[in-house]
């Protein structure tokens, strides 16, 4: 079980978990409840460029397009396939294994929102 | 992550309105939706399991913020004849019928079940962001006949009960009875299995009146419920203890996909005042053959503009969908020109890859004709197919 206060989180509703240099990223409960059932997710390969505020995925429900943001600068190191294979991982259970990237990260921006000022974005 | 939603917001509702299910819907967990200016149930829980079980089983929707407008007088059925596409003189007593209503121009402005209730008595039922319109149009068209148009809306409430096993929960669920003497419930039960789609007949629930009608709009067996909207959360909660396991609540989600599958048109996708009936694939729903003048005949006789666009079935492979405004083409290469735009689009839950309605130019529209979705920047493949995409076995 993750501990929900411990992540960081953005404007857009992805959380963060920081791990050393490693950072994985999903998306919060309220973003998969937005969307509806999960159905279809892309993802970046491991050992891609991501840059912070672009658009690296997709995340697909039978009603919306949701694009996944990469929250921070660095490399993929790992893509989620467990996710791929099961997109609606994301809706049952969106900070555990419904993880979609982990990203070797140079630099974490300074904007990202803590649990409290998240919940409060999200109210 | 950004969020594009494909439904059907009302972007700036200028009122809110609820449903008089509403504290049901809070109470079983709905996420809501604005539709028309209506606060309704979007989901309750998972869309995709709502869509599986109105296939497999059953499902309950509220469908209150339809319009139901009532044309009553001696001169009901000629007005209807004038004022809508279809011939609804020849329906009979507890007949439904698919209709639409044409601009002058030609173009739809709403389609419409009417159902005939009694001689001089009929019952339209309007989609809820046209209810307004509908009303007015046909107070304005009906006006020199003798018949008189009521815009009941606000004093019914609509239940859809679908699915294959609707019949077996209607007729287990207590309180139902036919109006008179002793109001039998075995009368109800035998009438209720009679019927036959598109039709309806008056019952009672707890004595209060119900419009019982075998129509939907999910491609399955089905009833549409009309009563006072007091009376609805009583009757919502008997349907649903009595459905249990094989009975969930429906949301509007769910319905989309369900519609979409059964390849029926919806108002503001498929459908608009630019649209004529033909392209939509409507073309029997007027009824040319009918004696008199009706609004849009001069227009739907002349049709549309040569080399106007078509409405298909599209299928592709894969997972992902094309949604409403994504464009086709008859070429893969980036250079090609757009022959059709994409009105509608979901991974299909039941058939287990994307389907899409869309208005094609008229020599592509050929089932078996292979063209190209554009899905966000990736020609996507897809074979024109036969509508609908889904039918009940």
């Amino acid at each position: 079980m993750t501990d929900q206060t411990a992540l960081k989180y953005t404007a857009e509703h992805e959380w963060i978990a920081v791990d050393g240099d490693i950072a994985t990223v999903g998306i919060t409960d309220y973003a998969a409840g937005k969307l509806g059932d999960v159905v279809y997710v892309e993802l970046p390969d491991a050992g891609s460029t991501l840059t912070a505020g672009t658009v690296v995925g997709e995340i697909e429900s039978t009603k919306s397009v949701g694009e996944l943001f990469a929250p921070v600068d660095g490399e993929v190191v790992e893509a989620n396939r467990a996710v791929v294979d099961a997109p609606e991982l994301v809706n049952s259970d969106p900070f555990g294994a419904g993880w979609l990237v982990k990203v070797r990260f140079t630099a974490l921006p300074g904007d990202l929102l803590d649990h409290a000022e998240y919940r409060a974005l999200t109210a | 992550m950004s969020d594009h939603d494909v439904s059907d917001h009302d972007p700036n509702p200028a009122f809110e309105r609820t449903s008089p299910l509403d504290a049901v819907h809070r109470a079983a967990g709905a996420s809501f939706t604005d539709f028309a200016g209506w606060q309704m149930p979007l989901r309750y829980d998972s869309d995709l399991a709502e869509h599986h079980a109105v296939r497999r089983s059953a499902g309950l929707f509220d469908l209150s913020h339809m319009g139901e407008i009532l044309v009553v007088g001696p001169e009901a059925a000629a007005a209807l004849d004038y004022a809508l596409a279809g011939r609804l003189s020849a329906i009979a007593i507890g007949q439904a019928k698919y209709s639409l209503l044409l601009a002058r121009t030609g173009g739809i402005l709403d389609d419409l079940v009417v159902y005939r209730t009694g001689e001089d008595r009929f019952m339209v039922v309007a989609n809820a962001a046209n209810r307004d319109l509908v009303a007015e149009e046909l107070r304005d068209r009906t006006a020199p006949f003798e018949a008189e148009v009521y815009d009941e809306s606000d004093d019914v409430a609509l239940i859809a009960l679908q699915g294959p096993a609707s019949l077996a929960i209607l007729t287990e669920t207590p309180g139902f009875g036919v109006p008179g003497p002793g109001n039998d419930v075995e009368d109800f039960r035998e009438q209720a299995a009679a019927l036959k789609y598109y039709r309806a007949f008056p019952a009672q629930f707890q004595d209060e009146p119900v419009y019982v009608a075998r129509t939907g709009y999910t491609g399955e067996d089905g009833f549409e419920l009309y009563l006072a909207p007091e009376v609805a959360p009583k009757l919502w909660e008997a349907l649903a203890e009595t459905g249990g396991s094989r009975l969930v609540p429906a949301g509007l989600a769910a319905r989309d996909t369900l519609r979409l599958e059964a390849g029926m048109p919806l108002y503001g996708h498929e459908l608009d005042r630019e649209t004529f009936p033909v392209q939509a694939g409507l073309g029997r729903v007027v009824a040319l053959a009918k004696e008199g003048d009706f609004v849009g005949r001069t227009a739907v006789e002349a049709g549309p503009p040569a080399g106007a666009r078509v409405l298909v079935g599209l299928a592709a492979e894969g997972r992902r969908a094309a949604r409403a405004g994504y464009e086709v083409f008859d070429d893969a290469g980036a250079d090609a020109a757009a022959r059709g735009t994409v009105t509608s689009g979901v991974l299909s839950p039941t058939l287990g890859h994307p389907v899409a309605l869309a208005y094609v130019d008229p020599e592509l529209a050929e089932p078996g004709t292979a063209l190209f979705l554009d899905v966000r920047g990736t020609r996507i493949p897809a074979e024109v197919v036969r509508l609908p995409f889904y039918t009940r076995a």
